[in-house]
């Protein structure tokens, strides 16, 4: 290998109660396309952050070397300064600001106090040209389609005189074309010498453009493979990501599944007018009495969405299909109609918009039942504090009382409080997103066994992960979603990491 | 747990809610001295509460709509429109004043669930839908009083709702220099809070809760049954209770027991909690913001006809910046910027804390600049000690 631009030795990053990065090393060689490939949450972000300063000097351990010489990276700026860009998944274009604005923002081309307009927009229009974006300077950003965003991104990359380009999927929110173009544009760049890192979650391109692959998983470098020595393929790369043993931190199950379907969603798609794209198309699947089905799916597959749009459709996207409830077509207006209906909603991101933080445990409890606590609106505060207490108990909330604000609680045992929540509903069918995202590992323990006493209960659960061992160790039927579409169906007994991996990265 | 540590922990856990009333008992001691009692006679006592009314009742809608995330700029002038229209109605359409109240309750009501209209289905933000209501209302006051400048109100029972008193049992020889009717409201205000507190206490206990020991339980209620005692003595020893008085204790009692024992209640804290859990858990976010608007223009209606009554007119600069006292009342308060936190009796404190700071300071003769100045650095030092406390406790 020729002189490496970029060294990461021995990287470790913690977090409270988890080690996302475990000793990783990591090298990039002068002018070469270099892939990081890896599943969710197995560091890459994580490792690129390290890189980019958001995590500063001193907030992890190792070294960094760039261009040969130790680099103590304090923020984003020192970053940028030795050359290195990162692009976003989500863009940090400014939208209601022209293209060249956009470019020059933070490094602007002055006359003393002055801006110098003219050459700011001689200049960004160069920047076009190399990236082969065909727009005028002067049009707001907000106006060009995501590629054409993305392409201005690179462009004020590379107006900083960058030296290594860091792409975080760049193409998960892109269609096909603007993908190819992309990846035209990347392969142009490498014949400038400019080095760029891509972090995809999608193999084929990976594939097609890597010289080098390294793979990650839980917080370590696995390997790194080279395409020139032909290493690089989908077989190897999937193995490399998923070949862990599963640990045994699934509780033994006992229940039967009966045939009884629950629910059924037939020719389910959804528009989201705000993105003025379809993030649903065609989505069939069913779920029987006692039944756990897991939606695998890698992150902005569009598994939230249908859950979503099933659930009352609160974000208004247009929505065209058949839901069917206990043999009853449904057409629910609002969370409401489908909490009615015996839905229950556990939601991904419990801080976001499934807790009130600054409210107490109690309260958090109830708020989607209020009836069940209340005579002729009326709420029985008594009765509500006992309610708590038996769900705190229940489920081994660990609160010193159901006074305490939920802000206060661990991220356990905030993800119990929701689960009380909504089971509180008194639900038969319960959506549950990503319901041990951020917990540790005895915190799971208990959620999956709370899973499986409420499944022997004749509950059935949906359950969106984007853990491959917990989707395998908890479901009984598993259905892979790539894209907005249903790219799989897997009873329990078929299915493998290797497999849901593929059908999730079919596009 | 003995007595003391225990009074020290409910002091320790309820300092927020105490340190608005604890900072209210300091001014009112510090104008007592400063004015050598006259900030305290009963004359003073009662003119300090109608004076605070109108602003009290806005301040009592104004927390909720604050409580879910928006604010209301357009209830001053709405306020002094709906007491023009009120004026009118009474003056020149010769309307009696049984109609004429209820109609303009009923105008405010529509008044709010237009903005509520403009704030959740035009999803525009609220500082600028009530900021051009603010415009409008302007407007239209001044047209409402466009032919006369000012509308002189001639009904002696409408004026009683701003100056009046209640009556008074007739004389039977005892006590008879105070108001007999207010002391014994106020004996019966104690003994329902007695029988209230001790009927809560027993239901607590059947849920095997843990209560306060008997002797703080029995603190508590002395401690709050001697204010109430005091209030009226002070407030009898003059004319009574006057009607606002009556007015606004009645609002603050409902919008209370909505607000901490209700679903409603419930629901409206939650969305000012967090908007988007609150929809997930199937509450109808866009409702909710009907009925807080549409309560908000309810009592506007109220506080115009409180205030056109205290003047007994109505006037073109009726309602110029009550929205702002209103808020600020609400910030004194202990309402949140933030949303989803504040208590209809602490912004109903807030008012009166306000309001008796202008009347302190007007007592003693203290130039209007400093008044400003004074009542910025209370506000800002209200706020402040609520984050403070907020983070620290918890």
């Amino acid at each position: 290998m020729n002189n490496p631009i970029l060294e990461m030795k021995n990287i470790t990053k913690e977090f409270p109660g988890v080690k996302a990065l475990n000793n990783v090393s990591f090298q990039i060689a002068q002018g070469e396309i270099h892939c990081l490939v890896g599943e969710n949450g197995a560091g890459k972000s994580t490792l690129m952050k390290v890189l980019s300063g958001v995590y500063p000097h001193g907030s992890y351990s190792g070294e960094i070397l760039f261009g040969g010489e130790p680099q103590k990276i304090g923020g984003i700026r020192d970053s940028e300064k030795v050359g290195i860009a990162i692009i976003y998944q989500e863009l940090a274009l400014i939208p209601e600001l022209t293209v060249y604005e956009n470019i020059f923002l933070g490094h602007e081309i002055r006359n003393g106090f002055l801006m110098n307009w003219n050459e700011t927009i001689k200049r960004a229009g160069e920047m076009l040209k190399k990236v082969r974006l065909d727009v005028n300077p002067e049009a707001k950003v907000k106006d060009l389609g995501v590629g054409k965003q993305q392409l201005v991104e690179i462009a004020k990359a590379l107006s900083r005189d960058v030296k290594l380009l860091i792409l975080d999927e760049p193409t998960s929110a892109l269609n096909e074309d603007d993908s190819d173009n992309l990846l035209r544009l990347l392969d142009e760049l490498r014949e400038h010498g400019v080095t760029s890192v891509l972090i995809s979650h999608k193999l084929k391109e990976v594939i097609a453009i890597a010289d080098r692959v390294t793979v990650l998983r839980d917080g370590q470098t696995i390997c790194t493979l080279d395409a020139h020595n032909g290493e690089v393929n989908e077989a190897a790369l999937i193995k490399h990501m998923v070949g862990r043993d599963i640990e045994n931190i699934y509780p033994k199950r006992d229940h039967v599944v009966s045939d009884e379907v629950v629910m059924e969603v037939k020719n389910w798609s959804a528009y989201d007018p705000r993105l003025g794209r379809k993030i649903l198309r065609d989505v069939n699947f069913n779920l029987k009495k006692g039944e756990i089905i897991g939606f695998a799916g890698l992150m902005g597959s569009g598994r939230t969405e249908l859950a979503l749009s099933i659930f009352g459709n609160p974000d208004g996207y247009r929505v065209d299909g058949e839901l069917w409830l206990h043999q009853k077509r449904c057409h629910f207006h609002h969370p409401q109609d489908a909490i009615r209906a015996g839905m229950a909603y556990v939601t991904e991101d419990r801080k976001a918009d499934g807790l009130i933080l600054i409210q107490d445990v109690k309260q958090n409890i109830t708020l989607a039942n209020l009836r069940g606590i209340s005579t002729n609106g009326i709420v029985n505060n008594n009765a509500e504090v006992k309610v708590a207490n038996e769900y705190k108990t229940s489920l081994n909330i660990k609160t010193p009382t159901v006074e305490q604000r939920v802000g206060n609680l661990s991220g356990g045992n905030q993800q119990k409080v929701s689960l009380g929540k909504w089971l509180f509903v008194g639900p038969s069918i319960l959506i549950l997103d990503e319901p041990t995202r951020g917990i540790d590992v005895g915190a799971k323990f208990e959620i999956y066994t709370i899973m499986n006493r409420l499944v022997k209960e004749g509950m059935s659960i949906i359950m969106i992960s984007s853990e491959l061992p917990e989707v395998l160790g908890m479901s009984d039927r598993v259905y892979v979603v790539s894209s907005g579409r249903i790219t799989g169906e897997l009873p329990i007994a078929e299915a493998s990491q290797e497999k849901i991996m593929q059908m999730a990265t079919t596009h | 747990m003995d007595f003391i540590s225990e009074l020290k922990k409910v002091l320790r856990q309820n300092i927020r809610e105490y340190g608005m009333y604890i900072a209210l008992l300091v001014i009112i001691i510090i104008f007592a001295i400063t004015t050598k009692g006259l900030f305290v006679s009963p004359q003073n006592i009662g003119n300090l509460v109608n004076q605070a009314g109108y602003i009290a009742v806005l301040a009592v809608g104004m927390t909720l709509v604050i409580v879910i995330r928006h604010i209301d700029l357009s209830v001053g002038f709405l306020a002094g429109f709906l007491g023009a229209v009120a004026a009118t109605a009474l003056i020149s359409w010769h309307l009696p004043v049984f109609a004429v109240i209820p109609m303009v309750l009923i105008f405010g009501v529509l008044a709010g669930l237009f903005t509520a209209f403009l704030v959740a289905q035009m999803k525009i933000p609220s500082f600028v839908a009530t900021l051009a209501g603010w415009l409008g209302y302007r407007g239209a006051l001044l047209l409402a009083t466009h032919s006369s400048g000012t509308i002189n109100i001639t009904d002696a029972t409408f004026n009683a709702i701003g100056i009046g008193f209640i009556p008074d049992i007739p004389n039977i020889g005892i006590l008879p220099e105070v108001h007999k009717l207010t002391l014994i409201i106020g004996a019966l205000a104690i003994v329902a809070f007695i029988i209230s507190a001790i009927n809560d206490r027993r239901k607590k206990q059947s849920y095997n809760f843990e209560v306060l020991s008997p002797a703080m339980f029995i603190l508590q209620l002395v401690f709050v049954s001697a204010i109430v005692a005091a209030i009226s003595w002070v407030l009898a020893g003059y004319k009574g209770l006057s009607w606002t008085a009556v007015i606004v204790l009645v609002v603050t009692m409902v919008y209370h027991f909505i607000t901490t024992q209700t679903v409603l209640g419930r629901h409206i804290y939650a969305v000012g909690g967090n908007p988007e859990a609150a929809e997930l858990s199937g509450i109808n976010v866009k409702r909710l913001t009907y009925i807080v608007f549409g309560s908000m223009g309810m009592l506007t209606a109220l506080s115009g006809i409180l205030y056109a009554a205290r003047l007994k007119a109505a006037t073109t600069t009726a309602g110029n910046l009550f929205e702002l006292d209103a808020i600020a009342a609400t910030y004194v308060g202990g309402v949140s910027a933030a949303g989803g936190v504040g208590k209809v009796v602490g912004s109903i404190v807030g008012a009166i804390v306000m309001m008796s700071l202008t009347n302190g300071m007007n007592l003693m003769g203290i130039d209007i600049s400093y008044q400003y100045i004074v009542r910025a650095a209370v506000l800002a030092a209200a706020v402040i000690f609520d984050v403070a406390t907020r983070n620290s406790s918890k």
